[in-house]
């Protein structure tokens, strides 16, 4: 009697071990895939024209994907637990602005005090967003489009007609972004560190699973006693704080920033997140993978450019992107949960 | 006598939910209709133009299309679902107009072609939801960029300008027998928004929507065929926005790609304050009606009094917060209590214990 009881416990110990390497396996196949297409992109493009891969194009593309895959992180965390931040183009517009114009207004002012300021920007805005949310009770989508709206016309009355221009910007700013290591672009190996430390505190700190378990189920999660409300809140913070330093890097980046500096980036960065296997309904992803997604993304848009594609398609193709990578995510979690279904019909019969 | 009670009984407990619902409507829009007093008064007050007969057609002309959109905008949410890509149909439609009427084709034809496009847009949305299992507002997000994509691709950097007067007359020229009050698109508004308040309110098909909103699960199982319903209601949405499209073309008689760029928020906003739950499951057309004036007269009054036009996201985007905190804050008051009396018998026991 205990032995069939300890055997099939045993068998069932075995399968739901068995169940979770699937569930791991087509993950890591759902990133690596995303490496594969980014690879056999680069492949296709640099026959058709070897200009895709001069070192210059190569380190321009990195560039442009780390401000992208930075915004994908922070935006990794808040669509885990099943939310959304579509304030992050405006955050990143705002602290672009407020951020660049304290060079034309206290000069020699130190460059670490400015990614202060627009970390700083940054945070504000997210601690508004995830006290709405969290405390408020409203759907993230709704407080972050009303934000979207509201910090973009606080960024229009501050910037008014004017701009910052490049020429107001010391040198030593502008060149953040064109420091290279071995013809590696420094930002890129920092913001690859940061994405890393990022990917492993949500895989490997209890926090960040909890993350996943609150998208997975919130009413659960709470029930277990995990604390939604401040994991949310604090995902938000943190979406909205590296939004802030993305933008001061746009700022570097680009060097002429008006009120429409990173305008729409919140879809393209969402589109970033999703293609690169972050579910939309939240509870499962990678960091990992969001920064591949938004790497992809900008290849993709670079080699459009490259062959002569006009830059009008861009947007088309974003979308089109966008709906068949949801698409897919979802075909992908059916098929698992049938496989993952039939498994224990098998175990039971 | 017995078997007589029960249905007194019942009918007693209905009328109660009856007037509790009732209660629950009236005072969101009594308080719409305060509101739009407040604006009102807060327009005389900031400018002597405000109700003239050119501001309010004016006023008219600026809220029309956002106003027709709202329509299809009340169902779909009524049911739970959501179409952000409302704006991005209106541009495609645009574009598609001129496109096509710069290569020569009749304008009646124009427009029939771009109505149908329009379905197709709803329909793929509608589809991606409804047979794909995708939630709308994702799918909603990717054809928000996918259609104004489309739009840049026909359009790209040029403008079309040359439609015949006949047609952009309805951006100058007022309904006739309205005292020059009333534009050509307000009018349409009219019409759509009694035919939708009929079905909203006083068809089974009206019923089924919020029925849907409230319960999808209990819907189906009730025999409410849900997604062919809803697949429906991205269609009309999709042809509506067309219409919406064709209207800004003619009134700015301009076709650029990026005409109507943003839109979907004042959509969103407007709707949300009419009462309609996001959530799904109730709503009012009379309400969004409502809370279309009350918007239009504030942007008005506002742009009167010479505020930043370009900043006017900061007021739609606040309207927009409110109208969801407020009604939550009821719930804020029950939980605000909750915590008190928690915190008193948490004092009550600490005092007990200190007393042992």
């Amino acid at each position: 009697m205990t032995a069939t009881a300890d055997s099939r416990a045993g068998a069932a110990a075995v399968d739901s071990a068995n169940a979770r390497r699937l569930v791991d396996l087509v993950f890591r196949i759902r990133e690596f895939g995303i490496v594969a297409v980014l690879a056999l992109l680069v492949l296709v493009t640099a026959v058709i024209e070897p200009r895709f891969v001069d070192l210059t194009n190569i380190q321009f593309i990195l560039v442009d994907a780390t401000i992208f895959a930075l915004l994908a992180l922070g935006e990794t965390m808040v669509v885990l637990t099943r939310n959304v931040d579509l304030s992050v183009g405006s955050i990143l517009g705002l602290s672009a602005f407020l951020s660049a114009d304290l060079f034309g207004r206290h000069h020699g002012i130190s460059i670490v005090l400015v990614f202060a300021v627009g970390l700083a920007i940054g945070v504000a805005c997210g601690l508004v967003s995830g006290f709405l949310t969290v405390v408020g009770r409203v759907p993230s989508l709704v407080v972050t489009l009303a934000m979207l709206y509201i910090l973009r016309g606080i960024d229009t009355l501050v910037v008014g007609g004017g701009q910052v221009v490049a020429s107001s910007l010391p040198n030593s700013f502008i060149e953040i972004p064109r420091k290279t290591l071995a013809g590696i672009p420094v930002l890129a190996i920092v913001v690859a560190v940061v994405i890393a430390a990022g990917a492993y505190y949500l895989h490997s700190f209890r926090s960040g699973r909890e993350l996943y378990a609150i998208g997975s189920n919130p009413d659960a999660a709470r029930l277990a006693g995990i604390p939604a409300g401040r994991r949310v809140f604090t995902a938000f913070v943190v979406s909205g704080g590296i939004a802030g330093i993305a933008g001061v890097l746009y700022a570097a980046r680009y060097g002429t920033i008006d009120s429409t500096a990173g305008s729409g980036y919140e879809l393209q960065v969402i589109a970033a997140v999703v293609v690169g296997g972050v579910a939309i309904f939240g509870g499962s992803g990678s960091a990992v993978g969001a920064a591949f997604g938004a790497l992809l993304l900008n290849t993709i848009l670079s080699a459009l450019y490259v062959l002569g594609v006009s830059p009008f398609w861009n947007q088309a193709i974003a979308g089109a992107l966008l709906l068949g990578a949801i698409a897919l995510d979802r075909g992908i979690s059916l098929q698992l949960a049938a496989t993952l279904r039939k498994r224990r019909t098998h175990l039971g019969a | 006598m017995a078997p007589d009670a029960r249905p007194v009984e019942g009918e007693r407990a209905n009328t109660a939910e009856a007037a509790e619902r009732l209660r629950s409507l009236v005072r969101w829009e009594v308080g719409l209709g305060a509101a739009l007093m407040a604006v009102i008064v807060f327009g005389i007050i900031a400018s002597s133009q405000f109700l003239t007969s050119f501001n309010m057609f004016y006023l008219n002309l600026s809220i029309g299309e956002i106003a027709i959109m709202t329509l299809p905008m009340t169902l779909l949410v009524v049911t739970g679902e959501i179409d952000l890509s409302v704006a991005s149909i209106l541009g495609m439609s645009s574009a598609l107009l001129g496109d096509l009427y710069s290569h020569g084709w009749s304008m009646p034809l124009v427009i029939v072609a771009v109505l149908v496009v329009g379905a197709i847009a709803g329909w793929v949305n509608g589809f991606l939801v409804t047979r794909v299992g995708l939630p709308s507002l994702a799918v909603t997000i990717g054809t928000l960029t996918l259609y104004r994509g489309i739009a840049i691709v026909i359009l790209g950097p040029s403008t079309i300008s040359t439609f015949p007067a006949r047609y952009t007359n309805i951006g100058v020229t007022a309904l006739p027998h309205t005292g020059g009050y009333l534009s050509y698109s307000v009018g349409i508004f009219i019409v759509l928004a009694v035919i939708f308040a009929i079905v909203l309110h006083m068809t089974p098909v009206g019923r089924s929507l919020f029925v849907m909103g409230a319960n999808e699960e209990a819907a189906r199982y009730a025999g409410i065929r849900v997604k062919r319903t809803k697949l429906i209601l991205f269609v009309v949405s999709g042809v509506v926005c067309a219409l919406a499209g064709a209207l800004y073309t003619f009134r700015l008689s301009t076709a650029v790609q990026n005409n109507g760029i943003g839109l979907e928020l004042n959509v969103v906003t407007i709707v949300l304050l009419g009462g309609v739950s996001i959530f799904g499951g109730r709503g009012t057309i009379i309400g969004v009606v409502l809370a279309i004036a009350v918007f239009a007269g504030l942007q008005n009054a506002l742009f009167l009094t010479n505020f930043q036009q370009s900043a006017m996201g900061v007021v739609t985007g606040s309207l927009l917060l409110l109208s969801v905190l407020i009604p939550n804050l009821s719930s804020f008051a029950e939980r605000g209590r909750d915590i008190l009396r928690r915190r008193e018998l948490d004092a009550a026991r600490g005092a007990r214990e200190a007393a042992r």
